[in-house]
């Protein structure tokens, strides 16, 4: 079984511990965890190294998680990485637009550690 | 007023006697899923309102108002316990956030239960006050409603203020 490299971008730093717990506690290995608290420094660290998963928050302060996922489409490290939008509000407008410029999915707060794998798991391509 | 909160504001959601249950239940939910606590209604509620941390998220568009969470720190420590493992006591601004963060979770799981207002309604960021020698005093016209629910046999208070 694959280890994992995830970076959660998350204006909260609590909700990005809260994700990598649900991850973990889901049974997902991971080898290693990377945060960034906006779309900016998400790009940024997505310039640095490949992921195997990248979970975002949409609403956030700077750059929020749709410009994220346009940003991404430029970089060549983040191709067929698969990213997994995180929202509070329940918009499904947002929701939608998401899934429009490359998010592979979605959870919505509040989620239990069992939601996250199954949302999460299909993606990994076996992975997991 | 942003060219969006205006474009929010013209869906207009008038306040509903159902909400207070509406919330009890996002909050009910949010506490279990995200906390792995089980709150439950008070044979006999708390007659006032105590806790020094209150946290609190804004609404703006469709509805305005603001929606609180408060308990007493001893509580707020447990949550942020349970929700981020183990030492969340030895950091007093992560028990706000943590706080905080449920907040804002049971403000957008209201919004979600209401029919037109999870696309037309924005959350604030979460705010947290320490502390309980404090008076909120909201500007006029507007309702409200508060209760408490039980974690553990301690009192976990919420409040939701409209602007009607």
């Amino acid at each position: 079984m694959k280890k994992l490299r995830v970076l959660i971008v998350d204006d909260s730093s609590v909700m990005r511990k809260i994700v990598e717990r649900s991850l973990r506690q889901a049974g997902l290995e991971l080898e290693e965890v990377r945060e960034a608290g906006n779309g900016a420094e998400g790009l940024a660290e997505v310039q640095g190294a490949p992921f195997d998963l990248i979970l975002s928050d949409i609403n956030m302060p700077a750059m929020d998680g749709l410009e994220f996922l346009r940003g991404l489409a430029g970089i060549p490290a983040a191709k067929g990485v698969p990213v997994v939008m995180i929202t509070t509000e329940g918009s499904e407008a947002r929701v939608v637009e998401a899934l429009s410029v490359g998010a592979k999915g979605y959870i919505r707060k509040p989620f239990t550690p069992e939601q996250v794998k199954e949302r999460v798991t299909p993606l990994l391509g076996g992975a997991q | 007023m942003s060219s969006a909160i205006n474009h929010l504001a013209g869906q207009t959601v008038q306040p509903d006697p159902h909400w207070k249950s509406l919330l009890e239940c996002a909050a009910t939910e949010v506490f279990s899923m995200m906390a792995g606590f089980n709150l439950a209604a008070f044979a006999e509620p708390p007659a006032e309102t105590h806790g020094d941390r209150t946290a609190m998220v804004g609404l703006a568009g469709a509805l305005c108002g603001m929606i609180t969470v408060r308990c007493s720190s001893e509580v707020a420590i447990k949550l942020a316990d349970q929700m981020l493992g183990g030492d969340a006591a030895a950091n007093p601004t992560i028990i706000g956030d943590a706080l905080g963060e449920l907040c804002n979770m049971v403000a957008g799981n209201f919004k979600s239960k209401v029919t037109n207002l999870a696309d037309h309604c924005m959350l604030s960021v979460p705010t947290v006050i320490w502390g309980e020698d404090y008076v909120v005093q909201t500007v006029q016209p507007h309702e409200g409603f508060q209760f408490a629910l039980s974690l553990d046999g301690e009192p976990v208070w919420f409040s939701m203020t409209i602007h009607t």
